[in-house]
């Protein structure tokens, strides 16, 4: 599964629900995504809605031009919500609780800037009604953007300078003579990618909301592996670990192999690295000894130099200077585990972004008769006042469904009902676009995990991925890269000071390698760690689910998950395999177990599916996928990829695309 | 249970599998039935391809249906066109990556894909080279592939450069790999080969003298990289083997010149031995003695029966040709086969000579590890030790270490040698009795070179813990020899190199030998090598086991008759 469009949702225009489920999930963020697989796959009758026009909440990944629009969305001002009068479907002995429409708080501080050039650079004759519409989202764009183009970014330009021509731009790909491109410099020329060209390409680019990656030994790991969730993605791994250090990027040794190959540690120190890695994963007393101290402390006395700290503490470990030694080591050994089990670094990424996986979720509960409506909310739950439990809920139709428990999404509940750990947490992000990579390299296509120690004492440690194109997340001659940190203050100010050390935002000096940023967006996400798992102001069966924490693993979300499951159904397991089709029997007339209430796209995602279809020739394989789809034969088609791959991949468990 | 997708029973499951299975053996038979009548039949047509087809995809090892269809192949190969033979050949190519698929480690599959691309009538070299990437990519230490992958190389001319980098690649993402460094020893000569006139060994022939010796020698500047490589390996991790033999390989193993390297001769048993750098059959190599510009007709005998090839013959002269004191002759031995020779002059009133040149630890021993330079040598062994200080208790390094310094100056590290010998056995010690054997080794080297250096014909090595003898041949001229207070077992056969001691110092000459003290003599049949030492006048054999047998006096006296003095 590949598109954000591509679970089905049932068609509520022409019928209505049906009025009794077992459980009813609000938002299709990773941990309600997981609940819902997780309960159908144990018989519950799911109904999972969002009311959002996509899937994955605050995980979701957008095209540019779908970012482009939530960036509108984000900017408008939610509309006072409508009291309406529910005393109609409201029982004896039941009373409300009204539920929030909208998520003002999630996402703040919102900044773009775009510093592509706007010049004409080539003449395009045929302009194409698509472009016109992507045009269009751009000069909305424009309106909220500060415009920066070779000036200071904080002088406020005039939005005209954003607006990119619709009908003249350059063309990847195209055979004129190469007239218009100034080239007074001797060394070649960066391709310059106009913004034109990004909203053309638009398509190809696959922009998270959040930064995360997979630990390859994680518990989301284990679950996509566990529940055969995985043979709904595919994944690549994370081909080296970086690290920012005395104003330069520099590769950070982890695996015997990169040991091996280091060019920038002499042999005594890969002896002493390699030592240090080895004898750390076994508990000594020398360890104990140094429990409570900070594990910068038990690094500085393992004779181990100054580089190799460096490593140790900010990348392997990924803690800070006063992290205790216990914690320190136990990250490290974490880290090591996931060495080696399906490439070079610990860590995986999902080929189209991390937006996959709330939605191979959703789709193995569609698979198990969950039924998707995306645009549909619920106004308010019906709460019995004796037992103090939601009976049932009303829809955004006015529809009441009955339900034995309810999961939410906690921006569905209003902040009086939340308990959040005060003051509340942020997350700072940056999700730029540029036009080389920080480490330049041969093969150019890595995926590189950066890590970025404070700057100045107290500041925060900035994780970085930066992507190539062979994730299908952005176009070939980009990169998207990802900054993330716990914040001190808004986005803006946490990250720019890394921005402008290691990209160049001003026209290009004179040896001034580091990469230009073609486009760059900053907010800040309320930090989903910042949720107190009790003491919610809820009935006994509704289940709060935060959004996205700020660590790099998933961790938080997976445990989340399994607790809530684990609250409604004690006695069940949680996700066992999914059994492959040859083995489920089908009674009577029912051809597939998902098929008669997997029903079409409701309106809304027909418009994003003929987006698609112009997609299908870029991507054969996303076609397929959609076909697929539009089948509704989701499962055995899926599954029969699977064992195609599995004679390879047996032992790996989780599908991965042989390293180029 | 509403909505819950129902599932068959485990039961359910392996009945289906296992009918399943019953159908595709049905099948399986069948074909292979057909096959063999096919070929009884000798038909060679579409059909048999096809059946064999099948049933090869299932089972790549079936050798005789593999047989089969090149019989089938060499069949359609006259009655096609060559377009539709390498159509069909082609064919076969793709078929062959399934059953690769199928067990990528399969005899036949491999066997008959070089048959086929030997066969293609335009073969696409570039393609099979990128399917052994492909495979050596999934599996690093596939030999079969690696196999092919050096047939397609060689038939395609792929530039040896390519193939080093193709190395480099593997061993970058995983040096535990013989398969790729055993590679690299294989290109690095034909890609950097050393300058032919720089000299291997100091105050050695020219080269053009061996150039067999030289031939598989790198260039400085390359081996110099290639040392830096292998230390990032070794140091990564010391615990790798496939580094360290690489880097063995690296330091060198010098194949001495052939030669004659000592020729004796005594005018009382009138007869001559001849020591070679190497065993060698006298019989058949073309070895002639020529006495006085005559040529003798002689009869080459090798010291011991069991020995085809040795480096130690004898002959016997006819009786009276140089007993007489009074005369001097000159005697010449050569070695046609390898354009050698040696001469060797008996001096009026002397009973014995010899002629040899004079042994240096270099000729005799330092080619066993090393003709590198000695700067070379001596910062590879401070990179060496500079490990050993960090991992102190690693058997590789502690071995090497040995090595690099037997290669620089036996003697002078012996002190440490024995040391690190200690720590080797303490550490592996599953492997301590070969450590005491290569111990034994180089305390016996460092004996004769003491031997030479004092320029003595008495080898006295006692209280070494020796266990094993060795470089026996090397003492062709002793006189004497102690080997008390050691550990040794019994007597190599090789002993009876020492036949060829004839000494005509009066008659004072005795061969001295000692072994007591724990060790293990205790069978008459362990001295027996004795026998073949003729000259054997004085055996002290106190605080052997033997003693301890009855008869012993006796018994020793009818196996060792020449001996006139037994301490027991």
């Amino acid at each position: 599964m590949r598109s954000r469009d591509s679970v089905p949702a049932a068609n509520m225009a022409a019928e209505e629900l049906p009025s009794d489920f077992d459980i009813v999930i609000l938002g299709t963020g990773l941990a309600e995504s997981v609940v819902a697989a997780a309960c159908s796959r144990v018989g519950q009758r799911v109904l999972h809605l969002d009311r959002r026009s996509h899937y994955a909440a605050n995980w979701a990944s957008f095209t540019f031009n779908g970012l482009l629009t939530w960036i509108e969305e984000q900017k408008e001002e939610s509309k006072p919500e409508k009291i309406e009068d529910w005393s109609s479907l409201v029982e004896e002995g039941e009373e409300l609780i009204h539920l929030s429409n909208s998520d003002p708080a999630s996402i703040t501080n919102l900044q773009v800037f775009s510093y592509t050039s706007e010049e004409e650079e080539a003449d395009e004759p045929n302009t194409i009604e698509e472009e016109k519409a992507a045009g269009e989202d751009a000069v909305k764009e424009s309106s909220e953007t500060e415009s920066a183009g070779s000036k200071e970014e904080e002088d406020a330009g005039p939005a005209e300078e954003e607006e990119p021509a619709e009908t003249e731009e350059e063309e990847p790909e195209a055979d004129q003579p190469p007239t218009s491109p100034p080239s007074n410099q001797s060394e070649p020329v960066r391709k310059k990618i106009s913004h034109a060209q990004l909203v053309k390409e638009g398509r190809r680019f696959n922009i998270d909301l959040v930064s995360k990656l997979l630990f390859s030994r994680g518990s989301l790991v284990d679950l996509l592996i566990k529940s055969n969730v995985s043979r709904y993605a595919e994944f690549k791994n994370v081909t080296r670990i970086l690290t920012y250090r005395h104003g330069n990027i520099e590769q950070v040794p982890c695996s015997r192999a990169d040991v091996f190959a280091s060019r920038q540690l002499s042999v005594v120190e890969k002896r002493k690295l390699m030592r240090f890695l080895t004898s750390c994963m076994e508990e000594t007393e020398e360890q104990t000894a140094y429990s409570g101290r900070p594990y910068s402390e038990f690094l500085r006395d393992q004779q181990l130099g100054e580089s190799l700290q460096h490593f140790l503490l900010h990348s392997i470990a990924m803690v800070t200077e006063d992290t205790p030694t216990e914690e320190g080591l136990a990250s490290t050994r974490h880290f090591l585990r996931c060495l080696g089990r399906y490439g070079n670094t610990p860590f995986l990424f999902p080929v189209y972004g991390l937006g996959e996986i709330p939605q191979c979720f959703c789709r193995m509960s569609a698979v198990f008769g969950g039924i998707y409506c995306l645009r549909h909310s619920v106004h308010c739950l019906i709460v019995d006042k004796d037992t103090n439990r939601c009976k049932a809920v009303i829809d955004s139709r006015g529809q009441r469904i009955s339900c034995s428990h309810v999961v939410l999404e906690d921006s569905y509940l209003d902040a009086d009902r939340k308990r959040t750990a005060t003051p509340p947490r942020y997350l700072s992000r940056a999700v730029l676009i540029t036009d080389a990579s920080v480490l330049p390299s041969d093969p150019d296509q890595q995926i590189s995990m950066v890590t970025v120690p404070p700057t100045t004492t107290g500041g925060p440690s900035v994780k970085m991925v930066e992507l190539s194109s062979s994730t299908m997340t952005c176009i070939p001659g980009t990169y998207l890269v990802h900054l993330t940190c716990q914040s001190v203050g808004s986005a803006h100010e946490d990250l720019l000071p890394v921005v402008t050390r290691i990209f160049r935002t001003t026209e290009p000096q004179e040896e001034d390698r580091r990469p230009s940023v073609l486009w760059c967006l900053y907010f800040n996400m309320a930090d989903g760690s910042a949720l107190e798992v009790e003491g919610h102001r809820v009935p006994s069966n509704v289940y709060v689910c935060s959004g996205p924490d700020g660590a790099l693993g998933h961790e938080h979300t997976i445990r989340q998950a399994e607790s809530i499951f684990q609250k409604i159904l004690p006695e069940e397991e949680f996700c066992p395999p999914a059994p492959n089709p040859e083995d489920i029997i089908y009674d009577g007339d029912n051809a597939s177990p998902g098929e008669d209430r997997a029903a079409v796209e409701n309106g809304g995602n027909q418009e994003e599916n003929q987006e698609k279809e112009g997609n299908q020739e870029e991507n054969q394989e996303k076609e397929g996928n959609q076909e697929e789809n539009q089948e509704e034969n989701q499962e055995k088609e899926g599954n029969q990829e699977n064992q195609e791959k599995k004679g390879d991949q047996e032992e790996n468990g989780v599908n991965q695309e042989p390293e180029e | 249970q509403h909505g819950r997708v129902k599932v068959k029973t485990t039961a359910q499951q392996e009945e289906e599998k296992r009918k399943e299975r019953e159908k595709k053996l049905q099948i399986y038979v069948a074909a292979r039935d057909a096959c063999f009548t096919k070929r009884k039949d000798g038909v060679f047509d579409d059909e048999a391809l096809q059946l064999t087809q099948q049933l090869l995809s299932s089972n790549p090892d079936f050798a005789t249906l593999w047989n089969y269809r090149r019989e089938i192949l060499l069949h359609l190969e006259t009655v096609r066109n060559q377009d539709e033979v390498q159509k069909i050949y082609e064919a076969e190519l793709s078929f062959l990556e399934s059953c690769l698929k199928v067990n990528p480690k399969s005899y036949g599959s491999w066997h008959h894909r070089g048959w086929v691309s030997a066969r293609l009538p335009r073969p696409d070299w570039a393609r099979e080279l990128s399917l052994c990437d492909r495979c050596l990519s999934l599996d690093d230490r596939n030999f079969h592939c690696w196999d092919y992958r050096r047939m397609v190389v060689k038939m395609s001319g792929v530039p040896v450069k390519q193939e080093l980098d193709f190395t480099d690649r593997l061993i970058g993402s995983n040096f535990s790999n013989y398969s790729s460094w055993h590679y690299r020893s294989t290109l690095l000569p034909l890609l950097h080969p050393q300058a032919p006139d720089t000299p291997s060994q100091c105050g050695n022939p020219p080269p053009s003298a061996s150039p067999q010796t030289h031939f598989h020698r790198v260039c400085e500047e390359q081996l110099l990289k290639e040392y830096e490589l292998v230390q990032n390996a070794f140091f990564t991790d010391p615990n790798d083997q496939s580094a360290w033999f690489y880097y063995r390989w690296l330091l060198g193993r010098a194949e001495r010149d052939e030669m004659i390297s000592c020729v004796y001769v005594s005018r009382e048993e009138e007869r001559v031995a001849v020591a070679f750098s190497r065993p060698v059959n006298a019989q058949s190599v073309g070895l002639l003695l020529i006495l006085d510009g005559q040529p003798q007709r002689v009869e080459w005998q090798s010291v011991h029966p069991h020995f085809k090839n040795s480096p130690v013959w004898i002959c016997s002269l006819p009786p009276g040709t140089i007993s007489d004191v009074a005369n001097e002759h000159n005697l010449t031995v050569h070695w046609t086969e390898k354009h050698s020779h040696r001469d060797c002059a008996l001096y009026t009133g002397r009973s014995e000579s010899w002629c040899r040149d004079t042994a240096t630890d270099l000729e005799l021993f330092r080619s066993e590890l090393s003709v590198e330079k000695t700067s070379v040598l001596q910062s590879e062994l401070q990179s060496v030790r500079q490990l050993q200080e960090l991992e102190p208790l690693n058997k590789w390094c502690l071995l090497t270490i040995i090595l690099l310094m037997r290669a620089l100056d036996p003697l002078g590290y012996e002190k440490e040698t024995l040391a690190h010998f200690q720590t080797l056995k303490d550490v592996d010690s599953m492997r301590s009795a070969y450590y005491s054997d290569l111990c034994s080794k180089f305390m016996i080297e460092n004996t004769i070179l003491k031997m030479e250096y004092a320029e003595v014909r008495v080898f006295s090595i006692s209280d070494r813990k020796l266990t094993t003898l060795c470089h026996l041949d090397q003492l062709l001229l002793v006189t004497h020899i102690n080997l008390s207070s050691n550990q040794l077992q019994q007597l190599p056969p090789q002993f009876a190199m020492l036949q060829c001691l004839e000494v005509r110092i009066g008659t004072l000459f005795f061969l001295l030998f000692f072994i007591n003290l724990n060790s293990e003599i205790s069978t008459l049949a362990d001295l027996q090598p004795l026998a073949s030492c003729p000259k054997l006048k004085r055996l002290d054999l106190r605080g052997n086991p033997i003693t301890q047998t009855t008869n012993a006096e006796a018994e020793l006296a009818g196996l060792l008759p020449s001996v006139t003095d037994l301490l027991l």
